[in-house]
């Protein structure tokens, strides 16, 4: 008996470690392939850094072009950048932006916190009260309550952000002055760490709720729908004909299970968040990693360019490695080796 | 109801908040002293002026580095860090008498050493525009810390003209000489001479800028400090100028369409002075080499059909000036005794049918491609007026739009049929000017350079021998001369003197006082 309880739980382990490192295979992989595309597809886009600096400056000469062609390493041909490029990735370096005269690597780090913090409340934001909201709606279908829910959800989803954004500063900024309009931070003023935290939390509410309003019509509509799915299922009407209260068959076997369509779209997403909130970080000037990127493209910088999608193909590849970890841990028919 | 009391009532600690001043700069309404807010965008890459020229660096980095001279918005040189200046009769020899007393950000003086290694070794090797001018330089000596003597290789008329701080800024010598220019670790500290020094820069954020104690000019600057705030979004900087909280815009911050409805905000006035010795000039740019536009007739059918006044008004909210000719009238040697090409449909359309360019279905004569230039979205209405204009006369336009680097790309290897150009003319036809025009400046991947191909040896002529005539009568009569002739060939269809709306707090003062405007060193600029 034993031995063959031993042997159950070896094999096990050895399920888990064989499937982990055909986990780690893979990733490195995905992250080799993206970062091939990755620069093929950068570098396909016509004009390079030194032609936009010229473009810039208002005067050019071929000593420029020649000077900052080869400080860039553009002078080689495009299979020995590649190898070059493959190389770094590989040793985890990242590279070095001649453009801004940092390493990629600062720079993104530099950047990274403020977008975190933005997408990260963005995200909790819309997927809280979206699952709230879609919750009410569903347990609710039919009624008025729902259908302003519903009317309201589908606006949000139709709005352009960026016309949302500048509504909601025309109004609360321009109008009212309750919220900054712009930046990350008040500038050039002397803080204490807890002034800091408030003021940046003031500046943060206007592109958080803005960035959270189309998700958080889509988690929404979600929840209600997937709600209104599992209310017919005929575990329900069991829980029902055992005499249940109503609030307890909808935290406990209604939530539990509606929720895993919000954890697939939601892993989805919040990869998208990390780069998607580019025209937020430019309407609200928030010194974010979305406007690196822009900046970089229209520039050229490729090094830059190059590492931001690295780091975000990494962070997408990591969060959805996640999403499949809370489905095991929501709904316990997924097994590891499904997973992996 | 403001921030404060809404914060209150939100249950945020006055505590919290209190110290805090909300978008509101202190210590104004006095001649010494205060905070300058205001925008830089795009973000540029470094403040090193010698090292980078792009636009947004040389208004941040004109804080920071000096040159020898400044000029007055009529092009005249005033004192820079030079105070007195001579030029020898035979126009080869010029000496500078610097300042006393001027020092580095690091404390290091500036000499009569760091000027000439500013401007005969390290700027003729980083920086292109300065590398045509300074390389004219044999000999540069200095007899004692305070003078500079340089001596030309040959008479160069517009060299004082070339010594403001977008063309010449100086740099230490003690920090670069004998480093890779370019790769030179103290490139983030940006140590110049100027009034004010970099204390913080917070990449995507703001650049933050300090009082020099030890500047030169006595009681210098008045401002205490100057932070340039990086706001993207053009409908972001024109709340942050209606809310106040920025003092000054300039180049393309306020995008035209806002223009009349922000003048009339009552605590700023607006204005386009202060881009003199820039005088951007406006061009459809033609691709001579291509049919039918190697054809003088074509082109000037072209300059019949714009009604340029019109487009001033409905694109450019009229501020621009329609442009005559290849010179600015804010540059020297402006000549308005050109061939005039008023607005006329008629003109337009004999000239084409002398070419025996016919209208075909749909009236249609012939079709272009028409590359609009990345510089915003007022380009893009630039070009829809433009290809609405030629469809009048049966010349289809298609319009292709790319960034930055597309555009770049494809206009400077001569891969475009039409396009617009916008050049800077630096106060000299020599400097600006002839560049576009001259056959030897014909050159494929550089952009600024005579793209369109247009080549005539009598205008080459004319251009090089007003460049090294000593004379300015001389001068004026050979660039009026040279002017005639090109306004009649139009190698490119010049529109507009551009001008940039510049939003000044109107406590502010001395803002644009000279030709470089903003980009100028603002040490006399003060509240009140």
């Amino acid at each position: 008996m034993t031995a063959v309880s031993v042997d159950a739980k070896g094999g096990r382990v050895f399920a888990i470690a064989l499937a982990l490192a055909g986990w780690v295979v893979k990733f490195i992989a995905v992250v080799l392939v993206i970062a091939t595309f990755n620069f093929i597809l950068v570098h396909a886009a016509p004009g390079d850094p030194a032609q936009v600096i010229a473009g810039q400056s208002g005067a050019s000469d071929e000593k420029l072009l020649a000077q900052l062609r080869a400080e860039y390493g553009l002078d080689k041909p495009y299979p020995i950048q590649l190898a070059n490029y493959l190389k770094r990735v590989v040793t985890l370096d990242l590279g070095y932006s001649y453009r801004q005269q940092r390493t990629v690597a600062s720079l993104i780090l530099e950047r990274l916190p403020a977008t975190l913090l933005l997408t990260a409340t963005a995200f909790s934001l819309a997927l809280l009260s979206g699952i709230i909201l879609g919750m009410l709606a569903g347990v609710r279908a039919g009624k008025w309550s729902d259908t302003v829910l519903t009317v309201v959800s589908l606006l949000l989803y139709a709005t352009p952000v960026f016309w949302l954004g500048l509504m909601l500063v025309l109004l609360f900024s321009v109008q009212l002055d309750w919220l900054p309009a712009f930046g990350y931070v008040t500038i050039g003023v002397p803080m204490t760490a807890l002034q800091r935290m408030v003021d940046i939390g003031w500046h943060l509410i206007l592109p958080a709720v803005s960035l959270a309003a189309v998700y958080l019509a889509i988690y929404t509509r979600l929840m209600r729908s997937s709600v209104l799915d599992v209310t017919h299922q005929d575990f329900i009407k069991t829980a029902k004909a055992k005499g249940l209260k109503q609030g307890r068959i909808i935290i406990r076997h209604i939530l539990r299970n509606a929720m895993l369509p919000i954890v697939t779209v939601a892993g989805m997403q919040a990869g998208a968040l990390v780069g998607g909130a580019v025209v937020i970080e430019t309407v609200f000037a928030w010194p974010g990693l979305g406007r690196l990127i822009y900046d970089a493209l229209l520039q050229r910088d490729y090094p830059v360019l190059l590492g931001v999608f690295l780091v975000m193909s990494v962070i997408v590849i990591a969060l959805n490695l996640l999403t499949d970890a809370i489905y095991r841990v929501i709904d316990p028919r997924v097994s590891v080796r499904a997973a992996s | 109801m403001n921030r404060r009391e809404f914060a209150k009532l939100m249950g945020v600690s006055a505590v919290a908040l209190s110290g805090i001043p909300l978008g509101v700069t202190r210590a104004v309404g006095q001649t010494k002293g205060g905070t300058l807010n205001t925008i830089i965008q795009p973000e540029p890459p470094i403040l090193v002026t010698a090292l980078n020229q792009q636009q947004p660096t040389l208004t941040l980095g004109g804080k920071i580095y000096e040159s020898l001279l400044r000029y007055s918005p009529d092009l005249k040189p005033l004192p820079g860090l030079a105070q007195s200046w001579e030029v020898s009769q035979d126009g080869l020899t010029y000496t500078f008498k610097l300042f006393p007393g001027i020092t580095f950000h690091d404390g290091k003086p500036l000499t009569a050493d760091d000027v000439i290694f500013s401007m005969t070794k390290l700027l003729p090797e980083t920086h292109a525009r300065a590398r045509g001018i300074y390389s004219r330089i044999e000999k540069a000596d200095a007899p004692d810390p305070l003078t500079v003597v340089f001596k030309l290789k040959s008479t160069f008329a517009p060299f004082l003209t070339a010594l403001d701080c977008t063309t010449g800024p100086i740099v230490p010598k003690h920090i670069y000489d004998g480093t890779e220019y370019r790769k030179n670790p103290a490139n983030a500290q940006a140590i110049g001479s100027g009034p004010f020094k970099l204390k913080e820069w917070v990449k995507g954020s703001h650049v933050h800028l300090v009082r020099h104690e030890g500047y030169y000019r006595k009681d210098e600057p008045h401002l205490d400090e100057i932070i340039y705030r990086i706001i993207p979004d053009s409908a972001s900087r024109a709340v942050a100028l209606e809310q106040g909280k920025i003092q000054l815009t300039q180049w393309n911050d306020i995008e035209m369409f806002d223009v009349a409805r922000l003048s009339k905000l009552p605590n700023f006035e607006m204005t386009t002075k202060g881009y003199e010795y820039f005088a951007p000039h406006q061009w459809l740019e033609l691709n001579n080499r291509i049919k039918p536009m190697d054809d003088k007739r074509f082109r000037q059918a072209i300059a019949y059909a714009l009604d340029l006044k019109s487009m001033a008004q409905r694109v450019y909210f009229g501020l621009p000036k329609v442009a005559t000719g290849p010179v600015s009238s804010a540059t020297r040697f402006y000549e308005k005794d050109v061939k005039r090409y008023d607005y006329s449909l008629d003109k337009a359309k004999a000239l084409l049918d002398d070419m025996g360019l016919k209208p075909g279905a749909g009236g249609k004569r012939v079709t272009i491609k028409y590359l609009t230039p990345p510089y915003g979205e007022i380009y893009q209405r630039a070009a829809e007026f433009i290809r609405q204009s030629l469809g009048r006369v049966g010349i289809d336009l298609q319009i292709e739009n790319t960034d930055v680097g597309g555009w770049a790309e494809k206009f400077s290897n001569w891969d475009y049929e039409m396009t617009g150009n916008l050049v800077y003319q630096f106060g000299d036809p020599a400097l600006g000017v002839s560049r576009t025009y001259i056959s030897s400046n014909i050159k494929k991947g550089i952009l600024f350079s005579n793209t369109a191909g247009y080549s005539n040896p009598e205008v080459d002529r004319l251009f090089e021998e007003a460049a090294t005539s000593t004379s300015e009568a001389k001068r004026q009569e050979l660039y009026s001369q040279v002017q005639k002739i090109l306004v009649e060939d139009v190698p490119v269809v010049w529109m507009f003197e551009q001008a940039y709306p510049t939003f000044i707090d109107k406590r502010l003062k001395n803002v644009t006082t000279t030709a470089i405007g903003v980009h100028e060193s603002f040490s006399d600029v003060s509240f009140g």
